[in-house]
């Protein structure tokens, strides 16, 4: 399986970019120790003639939020006839939003924060006052703000005072035009990575986020030293395989394909609450991914190269 | 949102699909490189053994001489041993802050002021007390009273940090009659004058102002730059200071680098001595005002009710007043999916106003993609102002610290 040649996607025109090449940079270096040969390329206008003139055996898609995220540049590639490793447009479509993927798993009987969806325009029009009183009264406070796409946590924020809420949702809705407001549970924040094998899905070890201030922010996610991690999460046995196999059941339930990321929390009461998928997990030097991926004893190269072979033979 | 956040939002502005309105680079298009790299070349040839050794950390004599020439253009006598030369006029900046400042001694700048000094400021745990501008520059009046205002509190000034011309960010220049009284109540007050002038002979009007140098020598130290008349990326500015000054200037480069880039300060004094320089920025002047003018008249075309800006009479950049309410840094998201970039305005303060404003830069983008630029800024402040007639009135959250775009962010 060396020789293979791939295309890593990195950068792209996401407010994720500079995440995107870190992890892209970081990614090809990896593949090029076990024998891969690797080009980084820009999701830019030129995709399409370089796909075409130079057919690597399989691209892997390091681009985070927007088009990397959301399927469409998958359906780029299922449109070229190009393997590549990660999930497939239409699935990815379904985990990008973050409310429709949490739809899907409380139907499915999984646990996840309760939540409320409103676009700007509701707000518009019934008067920002009331609706926010409704979502404060419903979801208590603290609560907390996303935009109902795209990752990094930009845009995310944790409100604690009602007072706080107008100014937040001016702040969120910048990323967007829909914000997805959410009960804010107290616990043990956790991301699972889950990778596809021989034998189906499987979880590598739970990362445990401990953010400096409390908070796992943007600057906390990319500023080396501000979190600290622990991999594996320092959870008890139970509640370690009750985080995998969340994980798992998200990869499935949502038709995920070769490689995610899951975040949740482990609450007090032992409950393990689902909050987001990522289908193309961070993979820069502060990412939780490749701390997975080390904690489970293995090299990032090692796995990526056995889902480009994957995809290959797909 | 914090100041990584913003680092992260601008790696996308210098993608070719969104117009930076964001970063500080000089159009560079207009330099000869033909005849330049037969220069640069003819220079390691012949004097390659020079250019490719150590030098003096004081700079070549023969370019200080050459600096004098220049300075002239703006009434300033000067002596080629007051000059030294340092690595861009940043390194001066930086040089004289090490010298003068001791952690909580105060600096005055302008209200906004150029992010690079606050910057350094902060690096060397000054504290930055901003004195307010109007259409005519820096107000003598409020900085009388800034002084006073910190004089009671028992601080000590170190000094006034002024860009006299063509101000980053503000766009506005120091009125003439007001240039004497400026320096006349800093003499009083015992407070040395820093002139930053990157910009002094980019002028639209035919107009070169007298540098403040030129009538106060012994109280002001003086910082120029090739930045912007030549090549930003040679790096090579300079300090023109009052001897005992100088003396310490020349120790503290020692100390920093031991002496600026020789290779860079041949190929300025050869492009001096062989190039018609004053063309050149003649040529970059007529470039900058055909963008001015793009920029002042899409403004005009497409803002919003309620923003107000400056015409610029010279330099790269417009201050822009948004309608109330609107923080121009919860903004930038919104500009960066509308592809198009600018500075917040937080980033030139260094007490947290700012938030109303934010600085565009005309320098670099051709007049098309400025027009174009603007119109997309109008659109996003237009999506802007009805979130917050949806939401009210909102305060931003503070965010500690300096933050803009890098100068390269083109």
């Amino acid at each position: 399986m060396s020789n293979r040649w791939v295309a890593v996607l990195s950068g792209g025109l996401s407010h994720e970019r500079e995440v995107s090449l870190r992890s892209g940079r970081r990614l090809s270096a990896a593949l090029r120790s076990v024998g891969l040969v690797v080009e980084e390329w820009d999701a830019d206008g030129s995709l399409l003639t370089r796909l075409k003139e130079h057919r690597p055996d399989a691209v892997v898609v390091a681009l985070h939020g927007g088009e990397g995220e959301n399927g469409s540049v998958q359906t780029i590639l299922e449109l070229m006839d190009v393997p590549f490793v990660g999930t497939d447009s239409r699935a990815c479509r379904r985990a990008w939003d973050k409310p429709t993927a949490k739809g899907e798993l409380a139907r499915a009987g999984l646990a996840t924060p309760e939540w409320a969806v409103l676009p700007h325009a509701t707000f518009r029009e019934l008067g920002a006052q009331p609706v926010l009183d409704a979502m404060v009264e419903r979801l208590g406070l603290p609560l907390i703000l996303k935009p109902d796409q795209g990752g990094s946590a930009l845009g995310a924020q944790v409100v604690r005072d009602a007072a706080e809420l107008p100014a937040a949702m001016v702040g969120c809705l910048a990323y967007g035009n829909t914000v997805l407001a959410e009960r804010f549970v107290e616990g043990v924040e956790v991301a699972v990575a889950v990778v596809d094998g021989p034998d189906g899905p499987y979880a590598l070890p739970p990362v445990e986020i401990v953010p400096e201030n409390g908070v796992y922010d943007y600057t906390a996610r990319y500023t080396a030293g501000l979190t600290d991690f622990h991999a594996p999460a320092r959870l008890d046995e139970k509640a370690a395989q009750a985080v995998g196999e969340l994980a798992v059941s998200a990869h499935r339930l949502l038709g995920l394909r070769d490689v995610s990321r899951t975040d949740a929390i482990v609450a007090a009461d032992g409950t393990v609450h689902f909050l987001e998928v990522n289908v193309s997990p961070g993979l820069t030097e502060t990412s939780l991914l490749p701390m997975a991926v080390e904690a489970a004893g293995k090299s990032l190269g090692e796995i990526y190269a056995g889902l480009i072979e994957r995809a290959v033979n797909r | 949102m914090t100041a990584s956040e913003i680092r992260a939002l601008f790696a996308v502005a210098s993608r070719p699909e969104v117009v930076s309105l964001a970063g500080g680079m000089p159009h560079l298009a207009a330099l000869p490189l033909d005849s330049l790299s037969a220069e640069v070349a003819d220079v390691v040839a012949t004097e390659g053994l020079v250019a490719l050794q150590y030098g003096s950390a004081h700079g070549v004599p023969e370019l200080r001489e050459q600096i004098c020439d220049v300075m002239a253009l703006e009434g300033i006598k000067a002596h080629p041993d007051d000059v030294v030369v340092t690595v861009g006029s940043q390194m001066g900046l930086d040089m004289v802050t090490r010298i003068f400042c001791d952690p909580g001694d105060v600096v005055l700048a302008e209200g906004p002021s150029y992010v690079g000094a606050l910057g350094s400021f902060a690096a060397y745990q000054a504290q930055v007390v901003h004195v307010g501008m109007d259409a005519d520059g820096l107000m003598p009046e409020a900085l009388r009273e800034a002084i006073a205002s910190v004089e009671r509190s028992g601080r000590r000034i170190k000094f006034l940090y002024t860009i006299p011309n063509f101000h980053n960010p503000a766009g506005v220049t120091l009125a003439v009659q007001r240039r004497a009284e400026v320096l006349d109540i800093c003499r009083t007050h015992g407070i040395l004058v820093v002139e930053d002038n990157p910009y002094g002979l980019l002028g639209f009007d035919g107009v070169t102002y007298p540098a403040l140098r030129s009538t106060d020598p012994d109280n002001v130290v003086y910082l120029g730059s090739f930045s912007k008349t030549f090549a930003a990326g040679l790096r090579v500015g300079w300090v023109l200071a009052p001897h005992a000054v100088r003396e310490k200037l020349v120790l503290a480069a020692e100390s920093a680098t031991l002496c600026p880039p020789t290779l860079n300060q041949l190929i300025v004094s050869r492009y001096l001595s062989t190039h018609d320089w004053k063309g050149q920025i003649k040529t970059y002047r007529e470039a900058y005002r055909e963008r001015r003018d793009a920029a002042i008249s899409s403004l005009e075309q497409h803002m919003p009710l309620g923003s107000t800006w400056n015409k610029p009479n010279g330099g790269f950049y417009v201050w822009v007043t948004v309608p109330e309410g609107i923080d121009t840094k919860a903004m930038l998201p919104r500009a960066i999916t509308q592809r198009v970039a600018y500075a917040s305005g937080t980033g030139f303060y260094a007490d947290g106003l700012g938030s109303r404003q934010l600085r565009i830069s005309y320098c670099y983008p051709t007049p098309e993609r400025i027009r174009e630029g603007v119109r997309r800024l109008a659109n996003v402040i237009k999506d802007e102002i009805e979130l917050h007639e949806t939401f009210g009135p909102t305060v931003g959250r503070a965010v500690s610290g300096p933050h803009s775009p890098s100068p390269d962010t083109a």
